[in-house]
């Protein structure tokens, strides 16, 4: 049975699934695309944010928490960037101040923040996961009308319209402004950003901050809008697959929005399998993402860039 | 053999001032290397100490009595032939911990070491059945091989990727790993499911196919196997060329590459030793504890130990105490975490404690080895002027300036 | 650089009872075991090209980064203008108007020029395009260049780039200039070009301030000339004494205070000679082909360009140099030869038999070797102890290791006799090699690469950085390698390459464009060859294997 056949005997091109898919992806996808776009301004700067998987998991929670008190979804937003910036905090003080080991104190995080948001998470509910509402979205009138595309692009919480704009923003950002040029500047050659007079700690600091908010924030979008409920470990290697994302988008904003999209179908894709008739076991299902990584990393091997000084604590005078 | 070259004797032009050499090696006088041992002594010990402190004040916080937690701890890790358990949990922790250490010497990251556990637990205890007929000795050994064949074979595209395209194996792995896990409960839940049963899981392995315990006690051979590994790894890591290799990639991969090693080859090696024993800890886990896998099991023994894998400094057999330590913990840490009523994900807060204390402890013992001032005050410092200078790495990367 | 007699000087000054520009007082410097700068004194008055001369280790790099923000003085004062003042930080340097040119580059490759200006300039969000263009454009004026603002920072020529390093170095207001070591990258040509673009600067006011090891570049350009040596300033000459004095006075006079009475004569080294001489030695081309190279091609790495279409041969007994702007394919060439790197078309052939399929270890044991410039990157592993690192490049051989095992007594025997050999300071051998100075380092390689019956030595810069003494010591090691073994010798230093080699071969974007026989009237037809000038009637490139008589 050939590929067409299967394709016309499931349902696959129906307006159902692919509503289902796209709207999917969205939603999926916008826990990714803040991650990967913090952590694309870590990366221009010369820092490799491994802990980023924690960092999702405490903004999951904190701002779980606080939406689920507050009854305010914003509040939850902004708790949840609170919540990311704290783990960054640990990032910055050891390796971007003391120079320690990036990954080491990457995988700490990481570690931390899974258990520190597991044992809260028990402590304060036990065996019971509380359930928020859905959260309020907002319609742009007219073109939610659009078939397929309309509710799954443009009817959706205010929070995500921002996601997109940031992106442009940070393309403005990255290309035409003194910070961009400092970031880049201190990932690819901090010495002579230290030589211009600008302080390559202080940038670095600045980024990471920037990055444990933006994953706090995809972590809360995960807990509040994506699942509407906590539990342990939810990220389920979201946070890896931002830095992935990030690698081959090569730091851009734009390819970053794009990749976000694709692997958030492919962590959506359950929905729309079931509804296209297509019965895959839900394992095979929940691998998709990691073997489509694998997929881009072989063939796209030799593109992936990397800042020349990731990873590399800088400090004044060394060689 | 011949020298090219005599080098010309002193002529009366005084010589640039040489400088004493900084944290020097050889020729330490006795009271600098007593110095040393404590030193050493004080790094290994003092980040887990903080970090169980820590870990008591987090526990006081939530409500829980930290002394109840840790006498608790003691008594179902230790008390009552608890210790024999502890041993048992020791085994795949040593084993993975032994892999972990090979491959971080070569500075490089596998951190896919779930999928590589699961995959091997998956596929031993799926093939056990078969070879029911075979005599028991053979059948483990074969096992066993197998287990270490699969942990190698999921490191191989990781292995590849770097070695050709030096594509970041830390990404690599753990994207293996995810998948590993699937894997293993695709293999479970399908072919490998015991069909007597209503739950995802394989047949189970009968007591008398299994590892077969030390005489006089309860615990099974496995641990054996992983202590010889670890005195394996350490005479190889200390006395072979290959050892002497995986240092040299690790300390300077330029250099390796200039010397003449091999350095594509050496990736390979050095991942499918890693993977070869992760594999091993799964054998060992299964074929002596188990002996069956349930689908979405993951113990997730190597997060857990790669703090102590660098507590150790990378030598194995100082990693033999720290996985003891941690085997007790780990043990004990579930019975504490259940009458406390908490999360046993709690001991990977621990685990997480015990490795930011430890950079932070090597930190302020790599200033102290250059002179340099204590933590507090350079962190005042830090905090007024993000842009500090922080004197002891300094001076000597002054004195590089200079020379 | 030109000889002294053809310079034009300025006869301007700067006006007599005007503060100088800068003017340092009893500034002292010291690092463990090391005192860098002793109590050091000196004036920088504006208008004036005062050159910092000294042996590598004297402590210039140590006062110069002192003024330029990069490291805190223990004692002493500084004096901008007249009033005193700390230099806290490269921006407070930058602010006071002193600005650096290092000897590495400071300019980031993938970023375009303007990119490169406007860094660390902004006070606004916003980068300002136009403004930064138009400055450009100024500046290029007065320097008297012309610079394409949207050029990436790597794809422009040494000289060029350095060019707009001094822009960004002026950028900010401009009082003081200070340049490190600026022409050991550059192109005799762009070194004239370097000296105009100095006159220039100088006529409009700013206090500059060169920084070199080479008599005879401080006598070219210096209008004052302040002698280091072992941290302390052993003498100054003035204006008025430099104008008036002859080159040969001048010469000795330096010498003494480099050196103190002690001196040695100056024909020993290029360093201290007035005038740059090839030098002949005895024709050397007649033993047989050691090392060959046939239409040898090779990839490039990042930025650096590889090799196409190179052909040469070394004879026995010969030393072969191979100049060229550094960046011009040398270090693909050394490592097409060494084995690190693999030939993509062309065939390198080893006393007659073709080795390219030949890894590095197994054309090691044969004798053909390579000591790299890149020595603290790729030469040592500083962590491991300095007996290891002797026998790094035979790891697994007999009689070190013996089925995989090591034999640490034969390691040791080893090392205590090459220690002793060639004269490597180090309080043992079990000490870490990371611990050495950059000259015992060099012995370090140099001991490695040279025992155990060296044939032929690739030598890559193998006298950068280092002080005199050891300087010597290598390049006699060098020479020594005549009686019956072979050497290439690859470097920017053209000096060296007049004294050492017996033939050179220019390289340049991967070519090889000349081979010339060394001798009087050589440094010219070099410096034509590195720029392209191939209508003089140099010797072609060896001819290929097959055309030979």
């Amino acid at each position: 049975m050939n590929i067409l056949h299967f394709a016309a005997a499931s349902n696959i091109f129906s307006k159902a699934v692919l509503t289902s898919l796209i709207a999917g992806g969205v939603v999926a996808g916008v826990p990714l695309m803040f991650t990967a776009l913090g952590e694309s301004i870590s990366e221009r700067a010369g820092v490799l944010n491994l802990g980023l998987e924690g960092m999702m998991l405490l903004g999951a929670y904190i701002g779980f928490i606080a939406t689920y008190y507050v009854h305010s979804a914003t509040l939850g937003f902004v708790a949840g960037m609170a919540g990311g910036a704290i783990g960054s905090v640990v990032m910055v003080v050891l390796c971007v101040w003391l120079g320690l080991d990036q990954i080491v104190v990457g995988i700490a995080i990481t570690l931390a923040g899974e258990g520190i948001t597991s044992v809260l998470q028990g402590a304060q509910f036990g065996t019971t996961y509380p359930r928020l509402g859905a959260p309020a979205t907002a319609a742009i009138p007219g073109l939610d009308k659009i078939p397929v595309l309309g509710p799954s692009l443009f009817n959706q919480p205010i929070l995500v319209y921002i996601g997109f704009a940031f992106a442009g923003v940070l393309v403005w950002i990255y290309a035409k402004t003194n910070i961009g040029l400092n970031l880049r500047a201190a990932g690819e050659k901090p010495e002579a950003l230290d030589a211009a007079g600008v302080s390559v700690i202080a940038t670095r600091s600045w980024a990471a901050m920037a990055t444990g908010a933006l994953a706090g924030l995809g972590g809360a979008y995960l807990s509040i809008v994506g699942a509407g409920v906590f539990t342990p470990f939810m990220t389920q290697g979201q946070g890896y697959m931002a830095i992935v994302i990030t690698m081959l988008a090569r730091g851009r904003p734009m390819w970053i929005l794009f990749g976000s999209f694709l692997f958030g179908i492919s962590l959506s894709i359950a929905t729309a399998l079931q509804l296209a008739g297509i019965n895959i076991s839900i394992d095979v299902i929940n691998m998709l993402p990691f073997i489509a990584i694998i997929l881009a990393l072989l063939i796209f091997a030799r593109r992936s860039y990397l800042p020349p000084a990731l990873c590399i604590p800088y400090m004044r005078g060394a060689r | 053999m011949t020298d090219a070259v005599t080098v010309p004797p002193q002529t009366g032009v005084t010589a640039v001032v040489e400088p004493p050499p900084v944290g020097a090696g050889g020729g330490r006088t006795r009271s600098r290397r007593v110095a040393g041992a404590r030193d050493l002594i004080i790094r290994s010990l003092v980040p887990v100490v903080l970090a169980l402190v820590a870990g008591g004040v987090l526990l006081a916080i939530l409500g829980r009595n930290p002394f109840t937690f840790y006498s608790n701890v003691w008594q179902g890790g230790i008390q009552q032939g608890s210790w024999e358990d502890s041993a048992m949990r020791a085994a795949p922790l040593l084993l993975i911990g032994v892999g972990l250490t090979m491959i971080f010497r070569a500075n490089i990251w596998n951190l896919g070491y779930d999928g590589q556990f699961l995959v091997g637990a998956a596929l031993i205890t799926g093939l056990a059945p078969s070879l029911a007929s075979t005599p028991n000795v053979v059948s483990l050994v074969i096992l066993f091989f197998v287990a270490m064949g699969a942990g190698a074979l999921w490191t191989i595209i990781p292995a590849f990727l770097k070695a050709r395209y030096e594509t970041n194996e830390i990404i690599t792995t753990l994207m293996m790993s995810f998948i590993g896990v699937g894997v293993a409960n695709v293999l479970v839940k399908g072919p490998f499911q015991d069909p007597t049963v209503n739950i995802p899981q394989t047949r189970v392995i009968p007591l008398n196919r299994m590892l077969p315990s030390i005489p006089g006690t309860r615990i099974h051979v496995g641990v054996l196997v992983a202590l010889a590994a670890a005195l394996l790894a350490a005479y190889v890591l200390k006395r072979t060329s290959f050892g002497l290799r995986l240092h040299v990639l690790g300390a300077n991969p330029r250099a390796a590459a200039h010397v003449g090693i091999n350095v594509k080859r050496l990736i390979v090696m050095a991942f499918l030793v890693s993977g070869a024993l992760v594999g091993a800890a799964a054998a060992v886990d299964i074929l002596g504890v188990w002996g069956y896998m349930r689908a979405n099991w993951n113990p997730g023994y190597g997060d857990t130990v790669i703090p102590f894998v660098f507590l150790a400094r990378l030598n194995p057999l100082a990693l033999i105490p720290y996985i003891a330590f941690f085997a007790v913990l780990s043990n004990g840490g579930d019975l504490a975490a259940s009458n406390a009523n908490l999360s046993t994900d709690f001991l990977l807060v621990l685990v997480a404690l015990i490795l930011l204390f430890m950079t932070v402890i090597e930190y302020v013992g790599r200033r102290r080895d250059l002179g340099g001032s204590y933590l507090t005050p350079g962190l005042k410092k830090a905090l007024k002027a993000p842009l500090f200078r922080r004197r002891g790495k300094q001076q000597q990367a002054e004195h590089e300036v200079a020379s | 650089m030109p000889p002294l007699a053809q310079r034009e000087r300025s006869e301007l000054g700067p006006a007599p009872d005007q503060a100088p520009a800068v003017e340092l007082l009893g500034i002292t410097k010291s690092f463990p075991g090391v005192l860098a700068n002793d109590n050091i004194s000196l004036a920088l008055p504006s208008g004036e090209v005062h050159c910092l001369l000294g042996e590598n280790g004297a402590g210039k790099s140590t006062l110069m980064a002192i003024l330029a923000g990069m490291l805190q003085p223990e004692a002493g004062r500084i004096k901008v203008a007249g009033e005193e003042t700390r230099i806290d930080s490269p921006r407070n340097a930058l602010d006071l108007g002193i600005g650096t040119v290092y000897q590495h580059s400071t300019l980031i490759g993938p970023l375009t020029v303007v990119e490169n200006l406007m860094l660390g300039e902004g006070r606004r969000l916003r980068l300002d395009f136009a403004g930064t263009r138009r400055r450009l454009k100024e500046f290029g004026a007065m320097l008297g260049v012309e610079i394409d603002p949207d050029a990436r920072a790597d794809e422009l020529a040494l000289g060029r780039q350095q060019q707009i390093e001094i822009i960004k170095a002026l950028w900010r207001g401009s009082r003081v200039l200070i340049l490190d070591e600026p022409t050991s990258m550059l192109t005799p040509q762009a070194v004239v070009e370097l000296q105009k673009v100095l006159e220039r600067l100088k006529s409009s006011g700013l206090a500059i301030v060169f920084i070199t090891h080479k008599l005879h570049e401080a006598l070219a350009v210096g209008d004052r000339i302040t002698v280091l040596r072992q941290g302390r300033v052993t003498g100054e000459i003035s204006r008025e004494r430099v104008r008036l004095s002859s080159p040969e006075e001048l010469e000795a006079e330096i010498v003494r205070l480099m050196f103190g009475e002690s001196g040695k004569p100056t024909d020993e080294l290029p360093e201290l000679s007035v005038r740059i001489e090839g030098v002949k030695h005895a024709a050397t081309t007649a033993g047989e082909v050691a090392l060959e190279l046939e239409h040898a091609t090779a990839a490039g790495e990042g930025s650096q360009p590889g090799i196409n279409d190179v052909s040469l041969a070394l004879h026995l007994g010969e030393v072969l140099g191979v100049a060229g702007v550094d960046g011009n394919g040398q270090r693909a060439l050394a490592e097409v030869v060494s084995g690190q790197r693999r030939l993509s078309h062309g065939e390198v052939r080893y006393l007659g038999a073709p080795v390219g399929k030949l890894s590095v270890a197994q054309r090691e044991k044969l004798g053909l070797r390579y000591v790299t410039d890149d020595r603290l990157g790729e030469g040592i592993v500083s962590s491991l102890p300095v007996s290891l690192n002797l026998v790094l490049k035979r790891i697994g051989s007999a009689p070190y290791w013996r089925r995989g095992r090591m034999h640490t007594e034969a390691i040791e025997q080893d090392a205590k006799r090459l220690i002793e050999r060639f004269d490597i300071r180090t309080p043992s051998a079990q000490a870490r090699a990371g611990t050495l100075s950059g000259g015992n380092i060099q012995k370090l390689l140099l001991a490695r690469e040279l025992s155990n019956e060296s044939k032929v030595v690739v030598f890559h810069k193998p006298t950068y950085g280092l002080d005199l003494k050891t300087t010597r010591i290598v390049r006699e090691m060098i020479g020594h390698l005549r009686q019956g073994r072979a050497a290439l010798l690859i470097s920017t230093d053209l000096d060296e390459l007049l004294e050492v080699a017996d033939r050179i071969a220019v390289i340049s974007g991967g070519r090889i464009v000349g081979v010339i026989d060394n001798g009087p009237g050589a440094a010219e037809q070099v410096g034509r060859l590195m720029i392209g000038d191939v209508t003089l009637g140099v010797q072609e490139a060896a001819p290929p294997v097959g055309q030979q008589a």
